[in-house]
């Protein structure tokens, strides 16, 4: 049989991988202090000094490009962390259990979910002010209905299948069932709603800095030098094209990562 | 007396009129005993073996009657106290042996379940265990199939699995739910006389549920044939098959496909 290549997890890798690993540097080493004002390099072209240029304080994009990426990352772990884990107990105790608790949890879940995310994270941050882990408390709760859904039904799934059975029937208790029998058992479809939550996180905190209430100056994120960057749109494009690309590239290799490992599991 | 069922009676609450699927089921087990319960599908044979295990706990559900195990009524005992038996003191087989096992966790680690939850062996003790009770249910090699996962066996592999991780704990009653329904002829003879083997050896009950007559015949000493919630007709296999009372248990005997010129089942 000849070998069919997977494109996508391949390219979805190598994007990933080189994004992860540009962030890494940046936790090191970056070329410029991306908060030092350089006045005689205010909108400096893209040169061999500045790879990117410079913004309107004369601060260098590469390097505020590099610490952005980490800032937009870290953000949108967080939250899919904390989705993810918040997301698995809700929905394994509801879609397990079922009954009164399920009703009221999920109508709970469905009132959250009503709400667009941004909104939703809007209000947050109005109560508890901006911020790196303001948002991502506020993003985190409006991720985990989402989690919550998929887990639940996952559980669902499995909860009358013949290997739980068998599990309960070998005198396990419903907590072991449900971690240790039922919850591998949904990883295929958890780590894909993982991925996608992934970039929905990335363009909601892009989206929440370019607004300004997300990470906040001197603090470089993707969404953030956007939104310093659209006066100069017209002037200096580039100012604007270099962080908008890295966000392109984030989100496209998570979202290759995705499609390529649903491929492979498909077979 | 092992196990002791006194007019069990279950009913279904789902619908606006209760709906009654087994009716005054009535069995005695002596321990080492081979019960076969036959029937066809949706006579509620399943239904009392479900119950007896302690495995039907739906809210919208009653059950009357009396289901003593070893004294302890599995019926409204505690889920502690019926955890307590379940996987050490009886075990069960499913009819499906393609999805009865865990598709993620290797062999070894599902035989050993019991024993984790049961005992507090070390784990070279549970890992010994585990190896023995696999070559007893006769499995070709069984430190290679300790650290395979469910796909890699066939469906008779998997089911001698099941049968060797309900037998590690050395119950005394196994609950045998069609077990070899999905297997084809020749396995089917084998896990039947693997059964038969763990009964006489280990002196274990088993409750042998199933649809075909010839492998009920061949295993058990004693019948109950189920129909539509009621047990029509139960005794010794040989009264019961060759002088059936009950008309339903005459039609199903006769349902037997013959070969001419041997006679009988």
């Amino acid at each position: 049989m000849k070998k069919k290549y997977n494109y996508n997890l391949m390219t979805g890798g190598i994007l990933t991988v080189t994004m992860l690993l540009l962030i890494l540097i940046s936790v090191f080493y970056v070329p410029y202090d991306p908060d030092k004002m350089d006045s005689t390099a205010k909108l400096a072209k893209a040169s061999f000094h500045h790879i990117m240029g410079c913004d309107q304080f004369g601060r260098d994009i590469f390097s505020r490009v590099m610490k952005g990426c980490g800032n937009t990352f870290f953000v949108a772990a967080g939250t899919v962390w904390m989705g993810t884990v918040f997301g698995i107990l809700i929905g394994s105790f509801t879609g397990y259990y079922g009954g009164i608790l399920d009703e009221v949890l999920m109508r709970i879940n469905d009132t959250i979910f009503a709400f667009p995310s941004i909104l939703l994270a809007l209000v947050f941050v109005s109560l508890l002010g901006g911020g790196k882990y303001q948002i991502i408390l506020a993003l985190g709760i409006a991720f985990i209905p989402s989690f919550a859904r998929i887990v639940r039904s996952e559980f669902i799934r499995c909860r009358e299948l013949d290997y739980v059975k068998s599990a309960r029937l070998s005198g396990a208790g419903s907590l072991r069932i449900m971690f240790v029998h039922i919850l591998p058992n949904t990883r295929n479809v958890l780590f894909s709603a993982i991925l996608i939550g992934f970039n929905n996180a990335v363009l909601a905190e892009s989206g929440m800095s370019f607004l300004g209430i997300g990470v906040q100056p001197p603090e470089a994120s993707l969404g953030r030098m956007m939104s310093e960057a659209q006066t100069y749109l017209l002037t200096r494009p580039s100012m604007a094209l270099f962080p908008g690309l890295m966000i392109l590239w984030m989100v496209l290799g998570f979202a290759l990562l995705g499609e390529g490992i649903s491929e492979r599991q498909a077979g | 007396m092992l196990l002791e069922v006194k007019n069990l009676q279950i009913a279904f609450h789902d619908h606006s009129l209760p709906e009654t699927v087994v009716h005054d089921f009535n069995l005695t087990m002596e321990a080492g005993e081979i019960v076969g319960i036959v029937g066809e599908s949706g006579s509620g044979k399943s239904m009392s073996a479900m119950a007896i295990a302690g495995l039907l706990s739906r809210h919208d559900m009653t059950k009357e009657g009396k289901c003593l195990f070893q004294g302890v009524d599995t019926l409204r005992c505690s889920r502690q106290e019926l955890r307590k038996l379940q996987g050490n003191e009886m075990g069960i087989i499913f009819q499906e042996p393609m999805t009865s096992l865990n598709p993620l966790k290797k062999i070894g680690w599902q035989v050993e379940e019991s024993l984790r939850l049961h005992t507090d062996l070390g784990k070279t003790e549970r890992k010994e265990r585990a190896l023995q009770a696999l070559a007893e249910a006769e499995l070709p090699n069984p430190e290679r199939v300790y650290s395979l996962y469910p796909h890699n066996l066939s469906g008779g592999m998997r089911q001698r699995v099941m049968i060797a991780a309900a037998m590690i704990a050395r119950p005394k009653l196994l609950i045998a739910d069609e077990p070899t329904t999905s297997l084809d002829v020749t396995i089917q003879a084998q896990i039947v006389k693997l059964l038969q083997k763990f009964s006489r050896e280990k002196g274990m009950a088993v409750l042998f549920i199933s649809h075909d007559l010839s492998l009920v015949r061949q295993l058990c000493g004693r019948v109950l044939v189920m129909q539509k919630g009621y047990v029509v007709e139960q005794g010794d296999m040989e009264t019961v098959f060759e002088h059936p009372v009950h008309p339903y248990t005459q039609k199903l005997l006769a349902a037997i496909p013959k070969i001419p010129g041997q006679g009988g089942v």
